[in-house]
């Protein structure tokens, strides 16, 4: 048990050490940033400040609380969505696609039952935009099986392709009459309110529940072996009487579905489909999946902590004065540390026999090469 | 002629044919659709520098918008410091000419994280591009967002070929198309040309190619794999930071939150369907943005006859979905030709493999 506990510090070490060098580099930006602002001077406790209304913002007080949970819900579903695919050795680029064509299924769905009771209005459209988001994941999976396309490339063409499509439909074919911007009809009884005077919502419980049954499927089912096996070494899965194509699809199909389930749940919050609908959630998605290192619990882990960031960030630019985007930096260094892994441990004088993110680097192994089956 | 304009479906063909033709040699949009082509193909010689030496770059976006902002900034700090009258070479002055110069640091700069990730950490090539992906928007918007310039450093200016050149019948669209653009646009058609014929047809080349396919190989027989693949990537990076140059000082004046806007995506795209060629990738550039060029020249000047009627039928219906489909077919054909419905586009064989010497480990 105690092996076990010390295998899962080893795992979280990395990260946590990254994150934590991340902010430190991210202070000497926001210190330069008091020197280039309107305030022109070095006030070197200004980074202290940023973080305290950070936390401030996210922690403060049960509201506050509540909007962290509530920002961290679609990132735990995109960041499954990118996570599970990675135990494959698939790289889901295509959260973005995904997403889109999950929210704005659930909202043309959403308005058809705007009149059934909520629970049940909600769960349809919560359902048809995973149902829509996996579509979005069947298809590059499909062509990697098949084709050998790289998933990665086709999920980058295909975000595009997508968001193009939906936003010319909203326009041109499902635009609703009487607003003053293009937006799909209300979803009524879909919508996604919040309980009390908060802002937390059903949709929290659908993405805390595919934590832990995503943990079940990868490490408890014949099909979640299959998966991590494929992952590991497709030739010996195909060998061991797997089939690795069928494992493809099925997982990219899956993670797609993640992905829709997170697109539904912000539109129905909004209750409608706006034709320019933009949102990180999808790219966020990457963040968390490599911050978590794959795992669900990593991963709910890492939401938390980006939601958080998110969720407080509007204080922070308010109180110190700090743009928002900090937020966008602060992830990409903390990337940048986690793929140095080599640095970071050099830094720390940590032992590098310790079991790194194996899957995290066999995704453009197979880059040039044809699936096998 | 007329005749065969009116067979059923063919007819519709050859219409649709005879006004391409039209538009292009007559309608003034050869130079529009090559610098619209002229970052996508920088972006793409930047990925044929990377892949054909085993290094896959997603990154391309982020280089890009890193060395579009960097170049803008330079600009307009040089400009404010020292402003300059337009010179006659393409209205060049010192704040522009330090803004490429910056841009090309600002693009060699990333690309030395890229392969310092990819090639000497070996992490994952391709989350390391994505990393830089992230951390490219980020950085530049936060820096947008703290110092507003309102200012512009202005921009390149086209050159202005002599009328008698532009009106020779049959070829004059030629001549416009290269020579009525600015310096950076004007420079890519030979910058094309000559890593086509470095790769192809010099030593480096067949080194280059060497340490793409079959690294192993290419160490045994002495080439330095580690040392010939960081000189590409960083040679990569000249390129990405001239799109992202031409992106500020030569195609707008100013910079914007994400302004490539997915150009580096289709950059990559047209790299993977002109097969991983110089001028492959840049007649996949001009044939990708030449469809948008189309989508515009068909609503400006519809064709005539039934095509016409039925173009702007479409286009009255639903204005949306006609434009978003000019501008969404790149990705669609990248993803057929990826796939292998027409052609089978195959990328380098150790393209995103990391080389380990056998010895070291």
């Amino acid at each position: 048990m105690i092996a076990r506990l010390k295998s899962y510090a080893g795992l979280g070490i990395v990260p946590a050490l990254s994150i934590l060098l991340a902010l430190l580099v991210a202070s000497v930006l926001i210190i330069v940033s008091g020197l280039i602002g309107p305030e022109k001077k070095v006030d070197l406790l200004l980074p202290l400040i940023a973080y305290r209304s950070l936390l401030v913002g996210s922690f403060g007080n049960f509201k506050a609380i509540a909007n962290m949970i509530v920002a961290a819900t679609p990132l735990m579903l995109t960041g499954l969505a990118v996570g599970v695919g990675l135990k494959a050795g698939l790289f889901n680029i295509g959260a973005t696609g995904q997403v889109l064509l999950g929210g704005f299924t659930a909202a043309l769905v959403g308005t058809l039952v705007a009149d059934a009771p909520p629970l049940i209005a909600i769960t349809v459209a919560l359902l048809a935009g995973m149902l829509a988001g996996a579509l979005a994941g069947f298809i590059p999976g499909f062509l990697k099986a098949f084709t050998g396309a790289h998933e990665v490339v086709t999920t980058i063409m295909l975000n595009a392709v997508i968001q193009l499509m939906v936003s010319g439909l909203v326009n041109d074919v499902f635009r609703a009459p009487g607003f003053s911007f293009a937006r799909t009809a209300p979803v009524g009884n879909a919508t996604l309110t919040g309980a009390g005077n908060t802002t937390l919502h059903l949709g929290v419980i659908f993405a805390l529940i595919c934590i832990p049954l995503s943990y079940w499927l990868l490490w408890r089912t014949t099909v979640g072996f299959e998966i991590r096996a494929v992952g590991a070494n497709p030739t010996a899965a195909l060998y061991a009487g797997m089939k690795p194509r069928r494992m493809m699809i099925l997982t990219m199909s899956l993670c797609g579905a993640f992905a829709g389930l997170a697109g539904a749940i912000e539109i129905l919050r909004f209750g409608y489909y706006p034709a320019v609908f933009g949102t990180s959630i999808g790219s966020d998605g990457i963040t968390v999946a490599l911050l978590g290192q794959a795992s669900p619990i990593g991963i709910m882990f890492s939401a938390l902590l980006l939601g958080a960031m998110r969720a407080g960030a509007p204080l922070m630019q308010i109180q110190a004065r700090v743009p928002v985007e900090i937020i966008d930096v602060i992830q990409g260094v903390i990337l940048i540390f986690l793929a140095a892994e080599i640095v970071v441990r050099r830094i720390f004088r940590l032992r590098t026999t310790t079991p790194g993110s194996g899957e995290l680097q066999t995704i453009t192994r197979t880059y040039g090469e044809k699936v096998a089956g | 002629m007329d005749a065969l304009l009116n067979i059923p479906v063919l007819g519709f063909i050859l219409q649709f044919i005879v006004y391409l033709v039209n538009v292009i040699v007559n309608g003034h949009i050869a130079p529009i659709i090559l610098g619209l082509a002229t970052p996508i193909a920088l972006g793409a010689l930047c990925g044929v520098m990377n892949e054909r030496s085993g290094v896959v770059n997603i990154g391309i976006e982020g280089m890009m918008l890193f060395s579009a902002y960097v170049a803008f900034m330079t600009a307009l700090l040089v400009h404010q410091a020292f402003p300059a009258k337009p010179s006659a070479f393409f209205g060049a002055t010192p704040a522009l000419i330090s803004g490429v110069v910056a841009a090309i640091a600002a693009g060699v700069l990333i690309s030395l994280l890229h392969a310092w990730l990819s090639i000497s950490v070996r992490a994952d090539q391709i989350i390391s591009g994505t990393i830089i992906n992230i951390t490219a928007l980020g950085l530049t918007s936060y820096l947008n967002r703290l110092i507003k310039p309102y200012d512009s450093a202005g921009t390149f200016k086209s050159f202005r070929p002599p009328e008698g050149l532009v009106n020779l019948p049959g070829v004059g669209w030629l001549f416009e198309m290269f020579t009525s653009v600015g310096p950076i646009a004007m420079s890519v058609i030979v910058l094309v040309i000559i890593v086509q014929i470095l790769l192809f047809r010099s030593r480096w080349g067949l080194r280059t190619r060497a340490v793409g396919e079959h690294p192993k190989a290419a160490d045994t027989v002495g080439i330095n794999v580690i040392r010939l693949r960081y000189r590409n990537v960083l040679i990569g990076g000249v390129f990405a930071g001239l799109a992202g140059a031409y992106l500020t000082l030569e195609a707008t004046g100013s910079f914007q939150n994400n302004m490539t806007a997915g150009r580096g995506f289709i950059a990559l795209a047209a790299m993977i369907f002109g097969r991983w060629t110089p001028v492959g990738a840049f007649l996949g550039a001009l044939l990708f943005m030449g469809s948008q060029a189309l989508g515009v020249a068909i609503r400006l000047a519809p064709p005539a006859g039934d095509l016409g009627t039925f173009l702007a039928g479409i286009q009255q219906a639903y204005p949306s979905i006609y434009n978003n489909f000019f501008t969404g077919l790149p990705y669609l054909l990248t993803i057929i030709v990826l796939a292998g419905v027409v052609g089978r586009s195959i990328p380098p064989a150790a393209d995103g493999k990391p080389y380990e010497k056998e010895s070291s480990s």
